[in-house]
């Protein structure tokens, strides 16, 4: 049987994931922050307030307020990840002259970039969907809390490490590694400040600093994933409580629109297109 | 070599281009280039450092688009697909994944050339084992010195009976015994009826090797043709003294340059007489020779002129 060229690069992509010990590095330092948040979560309903157990309501609404708080930092995980993944892939394998040999083959440049990006985008999803099943697991048996659409929020995360990836490839098909990388953690914390902004001009009815938050969403939809990740996480409630109306990054006013989520999942097809032609207009 | 190449019609020329002209900017990398090499042929790409010898190489392959002018590879558009199938190809600047093993590398690139999985094996250890790294197979590619990681490319190179092998600088970091084996390689190919382009600027390399051979200099061919009729000269020539007279019984009028005396038209072949007819009449000859330049005479010499 012949391997299509897709596949063969998609898996030696993947396998020098494996080959490098990142899978290795990234799944033991998971599983001590897993760990240790799996026992900080335990003790949420032992705690005290005002010489008394906390009630199982308040032990819950702590419980999601610190969950926000951890999965943020495994949003920002996923991100840099995807971004320090993707920036090698494509201006490393030109700048070391390893691209020569295997372009020269029968093999389109979609092929190749297609290949690379399927073997980084595949183990993140998975790496999330993992991450982030264990950890509400462990949230929902140590306080009782269970975000109201696990599924959701996993995708939203997902798709968040795969807007990051397919920036930073593209950019890779023209930049340096490292330049690309660079811009694209740039970029992805620029998107995020200006989320942050958006949501303060919602809160306090600036049309101007608002479309700041709207127009970011639109140009890079990471923040706007964060935020759809945040609303299928954090309890109904926090939606309409006034912790929200003041553009914490930590809640989400309201659902995603299907509208939005296609735009995000259009926005990384066109990206990726966008780059396949870069790369075939470029000299190796 | 596996027989991937099995029931291939050879078209056209193995390497045709017209005009082919690539720029960088305002860099003018080729020229006009118009090249042809027969199949079978083992092709002499000769040039100095920055000639564009290394740039013709990649539009073959596709690497690069043309800013203007055509080109065939083995009948088909450059960079076509099918005819990247039956291409082997050493790059000069190359590097392989170093966290793979050398088998993996070779596995690899069968795998992306399209070979039949159930041969790789067989054609992994045979290319291992026509590069000298039959020992080396599962050895990282990291541990490799630069003279291994060049064997190892040409192992690549030459998966799958390739119908044109292009070698770019295939002797840069080997030993002596590494460069006899490259040429030795290169004579089985030929024998083989694979078209093998040679760049180099190594002249000896190229003279010791090469049927046809064209020099080029910013991006111009200088010149093209058998090596046999680029090496040769104006005919057989002696260096001696006491030579008298203008001529010579039986050859005609002589010339002169210095001490050297020669016959002009008289063909190499005809050496022994000029040598018997120089000695008959008075002259002492103290050194002959054919008339055939070096290589690095000729190269030198149309370099000069360009």
């Amino acid at each position: 049987m012949r391997g299509r060229p897709l596949e063969v690069i998609a898996g030696l992509t993947a396998r020098e994931l494996l080959r490098r010990r990142l899978v290795h590095a990234l799944l033991l330092l998971t599983a001590l922050v897993l760990v240790l948040t799996g026992w900080g979560f335990s003790r949420i309903p032992h705690l005290h307030l005002g010489g008394e157990l906390l009630t199982p309501q308040l032990a819950r609404l702590a419980a999601a307020q610190l969950l926000l708080l951890v999965m943020f930092m495994f949003s920002f995980v996923v991100g840099l990840t995807a971004a320090f993944l993707a920036a090698p892939a494509v201006a490393g394998e030109l700048e070391s002259g390893i691209a020569l040999a295997v372009l020269a083959r029968p093999i389109s440049r979609a092929e190749f970039l297609v290949g690379r990006w399927l073997g980084l985008a595949l183990p993140l999803l998975a790496y999330v969907v993992l991450s982030a099943s264990v950890e509400f697991w462990l949230v929902a048996v140590g306080t009782g809390y269970a975000p109201p659409n696990p599924v959701g929020a996993e995708a939203a995360l997902a798709g968040q490490g795969l807007v990051l990836l397919t920036l930073t490839l593209a950019l890779s098909t023209r930049l340096s590694a490292m330049t690309s990388g660079v811009v694209a953690v740039v970029v992805f914390g620029a998107m995020w400040v200006a989320g942050v902004a958006g949501a303060f001009g919602s809160a306090f009815h600036n049309t101007a600093i608002s479309a700041v938050g709207t127009v970011s969403h639109l140009l890079v939809p990471s923040d706007g994933l964060w935020r759809a990740a945040v609303y299928e996480i954090q309890p109904k409630l926090f939606a309409s409580a006034s912790l929200s109306r003041v553009g914490s990054p930590f809640s989400a006013t309201s659902a995603p629109t299907p509208a939005y989520l296609v735009f995000a999942a259009a926005w990384v097809l066109l990206v990726l297109a966008v780059a396949v032609l870069s790369l075939d207009r470029r000299e190796v | 070599m596996a027989a991937a190449g099995g029931g291939w019609q050879p078209e056209g020329q193995a390497v045709l281009t017209r005009g082919l002209t690539k720029r960088y900017g305002s860099r003018l990398a080729l020229d006009g280039l118009d090249l042809e090499v027969g199949y079978g042929e083992v092709f002499g790409f000769l040039g100095p450092n920055g000639a564009g010898k290394t740039t013709f190489v990649k539009l073959l392959l596709g690497l690069g688009r043309p800013s203007a002018g055509t080109g065939q590879l083995l009948g088909r558009p450059l960079g076509d697909r099918s005819a990247r199938s039956k291409v082997g190809y050493l790059p000069e600047l190359f590097r392989y994944q170093g966290w793979l093993r050398a088998r993996e590398v070779l596995t690899l690139h069968c795998q992306l050339a399209g070979l039949p999985a159930a041969g790789f094996s067989d054609e992994v250890g045979r290319s291992l084992e026509l590069v000298g790294l039959a020992g080396r197979g599962d050895d990282l590619v990291a541990t490799f010195s630069k003279g291994m990681q060049q064997r190892l490319g040409l192992a690549v190179a030459l998966l799958g009976s390739p119908r044109l092998v292009a070698l770019d600088e295939p002797t840069s970091a080997l030993d002596p015994v590494g460069r006899h084996d490259v040429r030795e390689l290169i004579r089985r190919l030929r024998q083989e009826g694979v078209t093998v382009f040679l760049n180099s600027h190594l002249l000896s390399e190229v003279e010791l090797v090469c049927d046809r051979v064209a020099v080029v200099d910013r991006g111009r061919v200088l010149a093209q043709g058998a090596l046999a009729d680029l090496l040769s000269g104006e005919g057989p020539r002696a260096r001696c003294l006491d030579l008298p007279g203008d001529a010579l019984p039986g050859l005609g009028a002589v010339r002169r340059d210095g001490d050297w005396v020669s016959v002009p038209g008289l063909d190499s072949s005809r050496t022994p007489e000029l040598v018997a007819a120089i000695v008959a009449a008075g002259g002492r000859v103290y050194q002959v020779d054919e008339g055939r330049a070096s290589l690095e005479e000729r190269f030198l010499q149309l370099l000069e002129r360009a």
